[in-house]
């Protein structure tokens, strides 16, 4: 069971307080009615899926509520980063805490 | 035959207290400390199991829970019986009653043994290639009627237990700066160091007495003192300190992310049998800052024809039992050995008197410090060994070997000690993620740097000398402490004597046995996987050790590959012709050992297995007999029987009831989200599909719920309450769900919106009041607002009181007839609905449950979500397009709507089916077709969703999805049933008043 950082509760709790919400940074198209079909289902079917640094959404479900992302190493699990919903992805998470 | 193999001496025994135990019913005497395999071997059992497939007998390999053969079920009294338990774990207490297993009649006779004639049909995926004919009788005729039940029955470990588990199970979460996992040298000078800086520290070990290796330690001092008077005071310091716990018979069978570790404690039997209260079991999830990885080494079994003999066993495991339990394994034994440890118990087993015929080393030259003192003790040694046949069947009389000096020779004896070396137990630090390294030097795998915040120490660590081991803890223990934040003490020295060191091994076969078709030479024994199977599997092409593992089952045991992984390896390699890491390394998961399921669901069992949600109304039902259906986690009235009426009877009454008169429906468990805010309705507009900014203060609109991709989720009825606040209702099952969808939507894209979502369902008791008496019932408890037709229509809301608490009040129908639901405080629900059920009786009124709901509701072909759909249904496809905004630009699923599956001609739609014979009730579920005997592999035109008697309309009814099926309105199609399939004709999927004249009543 992993150790989840909330950005807004400001501490690390376990993850059955959590549910995963997916991949991060997929934005839906402002105007969904001017893109293509392709883009479309990209957008809908298509995740990045990557063996290493990996920006997840979480969601506090059983504390505030609040969505926000996680930037995890797939293959070791450790937390590289965890920082609140429209913040930008840091650019090289640093290992704050292992 | 009385302990006839018993010697003096075994620390682990209290002679004092003798014990008797039954295995396959015949009587047996052991001592108190005594295993259920020592206590065995004691009174010269060697049988003590037969092999999965080929029944072989089989006898006791190990001293420890690597055991593969000793595979027991224990019974301690009705229901409490355990399969598969390992003999070398099993405590000996007074009346033990063991069995064992995968035989039939008995261990001596097992007719099963017949497969070991025909082993060659039953060599490497041979269920992939075997048993598959004739199939004249039919597809897979043989292989489903004779082959599986016959190939099931006789393949098998223990029996599983049928009664219900009269024990409890706990469960505990906990904390602590630093774990020690293994209690051997390594791990207590681990605890030692850590504890003395004050860290709070947790030692566990999988066996009932810590110590490890240094229980059966006879010649090395430690600090100056015997091994075991070191281990004992050791072992009483750490007790003292206030900062330690000392978790015995606890396995750390698993290390998740961060440290969080799985830890199985499983309690002595006199402590149970003191104190019933207790469990039997407590499954302990333990996050530690730190963790010391001491989990020591596994002996490996040497690969040679017959090597699974009974009699013979692993060198150490033979120590073990005579210096802990006093038991000699034979009185003639060979040792046959690649590593220099099993010197070591040859010595201990001459000086208690057994005969050592030979030791015979498969190295080259054997002159290490402990091949001298055997010399220098007058046992025979000789060297460049190889195994070439072993004589005795249901146990070892003597062996076949050819050795220099001395040449080929046939040695009489009754137990054969092999040792292959010393395999590193890195399980916990592999599931942990930590990458491991192939040592060639060392022929091991050994840990690399690890991921998360632990250190190997010892014989985990291929450290294995003692003396090394107990430097290497020390440390470990140090740096832990000081990384959970502690001051670690000073580096302390611990002088070892009298443990020399001690080197070798060997991995795989001998180039006499690779190649050898005839050779039954055993990688895996319980599995009984040998030599050639590998082999086998390497020239049909398997290549990744990974699918070596799963056509051949090798290290897929309980054991788990424990004694046979490393040596499954090396064969491949050198079949394959290349390197051990070129092979690769099978991935090591959880559990470690088999953990039973008790532990695993702990407390969560009967009424706490589940939560189970209850309505306010919820007593009144069950007080009047209601039956109940379960719907997710609530406990939902399903039908009201009367006196002598079955489900059917019931429903129909309530049905009629309902059509000609009233009835009160329970609809509490609906979900209820209030959506407040500026933006409110502009949300509610891009969640569902329908428009909203228009709807009125005080009306209520179906909404209809997309997920993204365009298909139907979730509806309910949404009521305006004020120009900025919504009521929302959702589905009994989806109301989470909806929640979370809203939420995310809100939180996460449609960010400029000013909108509060609360989840209201358990606020609210629902009573749903429907049919043409509705509007009579409720009156005479409604204030404060006007009930009729032009005041109040159809899809309307009010807020006002109902028998003087606040009501909310909607004109709704889920049934078509004349609805309505009110909504009270929950803590006012049940006296509301004691009312107006008072008054609906004086009406000819009932209450209705969940069927009578579903039945009316299908009689007007309104949908179910989750019954007429599946995730993969469109509002066109159920004709409810109607609903769409079409004018707005964008709500969540909308452009899915256009790509090319949702918007495909020939979808399945819905339609009503009535069946040709009005009695017949359709199955859900059940494949329509176009003819009644569609060729074999056409596709079926759709399938029922929901079927049922209708009381009012005097016949069955049906809805499908159905390809195409609006325009074959009229048509006969078929419906397949277990007697056939039954004609149906299609029609709309509204049965009953059609254009809806009852809802405006």
């Amino acid at each position: 069971m992993l150790l989840i950082p909330c950005p807004y509760c400001g501490m690390e709790r376990p993850e059955i307080e959590f549910r995963h919400g997916g991949e991060a940074h997929v934005v839906r198209p402002p105007d969904p009615s001017a893109v293509t079909d392709e883009a479309w289902t990209d957008y809908l079917y298509f995740r990045s899926n990557p063996k290493g640094v990996y920006a997840e959404r979480w969601r506090h479900v059983s504390g505030c509520g609040r969505f926000f992302n996680v930037v995890r190493d797939t293959v070791s699990d450790r937390i590289l980063a965890s920082y609140r919903a429209g913040e930008p992805r840091p650019a090289a998470p640093v290992e704050a805490r292992r | 035959m009385s302990q006839a193999f018993r010697v003096p001496g075994g620390v682990a025994l209290d002679r004092a207290r003798p014990i008797s135990f039954t295995f396959d019913g015949v009587a047996y005497a052991g001592y108190e400390g005594d295993t259920l395999a020592s206590a065995l071997l004691a009174n010269g059992v060697r049988i003590v199991g037969r092999s999965y497939k080929y029944h072989r007998p089989r006898g006791i390999v190990s001293a420890g829970p690597e055991e593969p053969n000793a595979l027991v079920g224990v019974a301690r009294g009705p229901g409490r019986f355990t399969p598969n338990l390992r003999a070398t774990e099993v405590e000996l207490t007074d009346g033990l009653v063991a069995t064992s297993q995968n035989r039939w009649p008995s261990l001596r006779f097992d007719i099963g043994a017949i497969s070991d004639l025909l082993a060659p049909l039953f060599g490497a995926g041979f269920y992939y290639k075997t048993f598959m004919g004739p199939n004249w009788l039919g597809p897979n005729w043989a292989w489903k009627r004779v082959y599986e039940p016959v190939v099931r029955r006789a393949a098998g470990l223990g029996t599983a237990p049928t009664a219900p588990d009269p024990d409890r199970y706990a469960r505990y979460f906990d904390h602590c700066d630093v774990l020690v996992v293994g209690a051997g040298a390594a791990g207590l000078a681990a605890a030692r160091a850590a504890a003395d800086s004050g860290a709070d520290v947790v030692l566990c070990d999988e066996a009932a007495a810590p110590g490890g290796s240094l229980l059966a330690e006879t010649r090395a001092t430690i600090e100056g003192r015997p091994a075991r008077d070191w281990l004992a005071e050791t072992l009483q310091a750490l007790g003292a300190a206030a900062n330690v716990r000392i978790l015995t018979r606890t396995q750390a069978f698993g290390c998740y992310a961060q440290n969080f570790v799985g830890l199985s404690e499983r309690l002595p039997e006199p402590a149970l049998i003191a104190d019933p209260t207790l469990p039997r079991e407590r499954l302990w999830q333990m996050r530690a800052r730190e963790v010391v990885l001491a989990a020591g080494a596994i002996e490996r079994p040497l690969v040679f024809a017959d090597n699974d003999r009974p009699g013979i066993l692993l060198a150490e495991s033979a120590r073990r039992y005579l210096n802990l339990y006093g038991v000699k394994v034979g009185e003639r034994v060979v040792v046959v050995t690649a590593h220099d440890s099993a010197y070591r118990a040859a010595l201990d087993l001459a000086s208690a008197g057994v005969a050592v015929a030979l030791i015979a080393d498969l190295r080259d030259e054997a002159s290490g410090p402990l091949p001298q003192a055997a010399r220098a003790a007058g046992i025979e040694v000789a060297v460049k060994a190889s195994v070439h046949a072993i004589r005795g069947r249901g146990r070892i009389e003597a062996v076949r070997l050819a050795a220099h000096p001395g040449g080929m020779r046939t040695l009489a004896c009754d137990a054969l000690l092999m040792s292959g070396g010393w395999t590193p137990s890195v399980h916990l630090f592999s599931q942990a993620r930590g990458k491991l390294a192939f040592d060639a030097g060392l022929e091991a795998f050994r840990p690399g740097p690890p991921v998360a915040r632990q250190r190997s120490a010892g014989a985990c660590n291929a450290t294995f000398g003692l003396q090394e081991a107990l430097a290497e803890g020390d440390a470990a223990g140090r740096a832990a402490a000081e990384a959970a934040g502690r001051s670690p003490p000073d580096p302390r020295a611990i002088p070892v004597e009298g443990a020399p060191p001690a080197a070798g091994g060997t991995l795989g076969a001998p180039l006499h046995v690779l190649g050898d078709r005839h050779a039954r030479a055993f990688v895996d024994f319980q599995n009984d996987v040998c030599v050639k199977d590998v082999e086998l599997a390497i020239q049909e092409g398997y290549r990744s050790i990974e699918h070596v593992k799963r056509y051949t089952t090798t290290g897929m045991a309980t054991d788990q590959g424990k004694l046979s992984n490393m040596n499954a390896l090396a064969i491949a390699a050198a079949v394959r012709r290349t390197s051990i890491p070129e092979v690769g390394l099978t991935t090591f998961r959880p559990p470690y050992m088999p953990v039973t399921f008790g532990a695993f669901a702990g407390p969560a069992r009967d009424d706490l297995f589940d939560p189970a949600r209850r309505t306010p109304i919820h007593a009144w039902a069950a007080e009047r007999g209601a039956a109940f259906e379960d719907v997710g986690q609530w406990k939902r009235a399903w039908y009201f029987p009367r006196r002598g009426e079955g489900m059917r009877a019931a429903v129909a009454r309530e049905g009629r009831t309902v059509r000609a008169g009233v009835g009160l429906f329970d609809a509490s468990t609906l979900g209820k989200i209030e959506v407040v805010g500026r933006d409110a309705a502009l949300f509610l507009e891009r969640m569902y599909a329908n428009a909203f900014k228009k709807l009125e203060v005080g009306r209520c609109r179906y909404g209809l719920m997309l997920t993204e991709t365009g298909y139907l989720m979730d509806d309910g009825v949404i009521g305006r309450l004020a120009p900025d606040r919504f009521h929302v209702t959702t589905t009994t099952g989806g109301a989470a769900r909806v929640l979370a969808q809203m939420e995310d939507y809100l939180q996460t894209e449609f960010t400029d919106l000013e909108v509060w979502l609360t989840s209201t369902t358990e606020q609210w008791a629902t009573i749903a009041v429907q049919g043409p008496r509705a509007r009579d019932t409720i009156a005479p408890f409604v204030e404060g607002l006007d009930l009729s037709n032009a005041a109040f229509p159809h899809m309307s809301v009010r807020d006002g009181k109902a028998c003087g608490v606040p009501a909310r009040v909607m004109r709704v129908s889920f049934s078509g007839e004349l609805g309505y639901e009110i909504n009270v405080g929950s803590a006012y629900g049940l006296d509301v609905w004691k009312a107006l059920f008072a008054e609906a009786e004086k009406h000819g009124g009932c209450a209705y449950g969940t069927e009578t709901m579903h039945v009316l509701r299908a009689e007007k072909g309104y949908v179910i979500v989750g019954q007429e759909t599946d995730g993969t249904v469109t509002l066109a496809d159920l004709g409810l397009d109607w609903a769409i905004g079409k004018a707005k630009a964008d709500f969540v699923g909308k452009r899915s709507l256009r790509l090319a599956e949702p918007a495909r001609e020939g979808r399945k739609q819905l339609v009503g089916l009535l069946t040709e014979d009005p009695t017949v009730v359709l199955e859900e579920g059940a494949q329509v077709t176009a003819t009644a005997t569609p060729p074999t592999g056409s596709s079926a035109l759709g399938h029922i969703t929901s079927s049922y008697p209708s009381a009012t309309l005097g016949r069955s009814i049906a809805l499908a999805l159905v390809a195409g099926g609006r325009a074959r309105v009229g048509e006969k199609l078929f419906a397949s049933t277990a007697a056939g399939a039954v004609a149906a004709i299609v029609t709309a999927p509204c049965f009953f008043d059609p254009d809806g004249k009852r809802l405006h009543g």
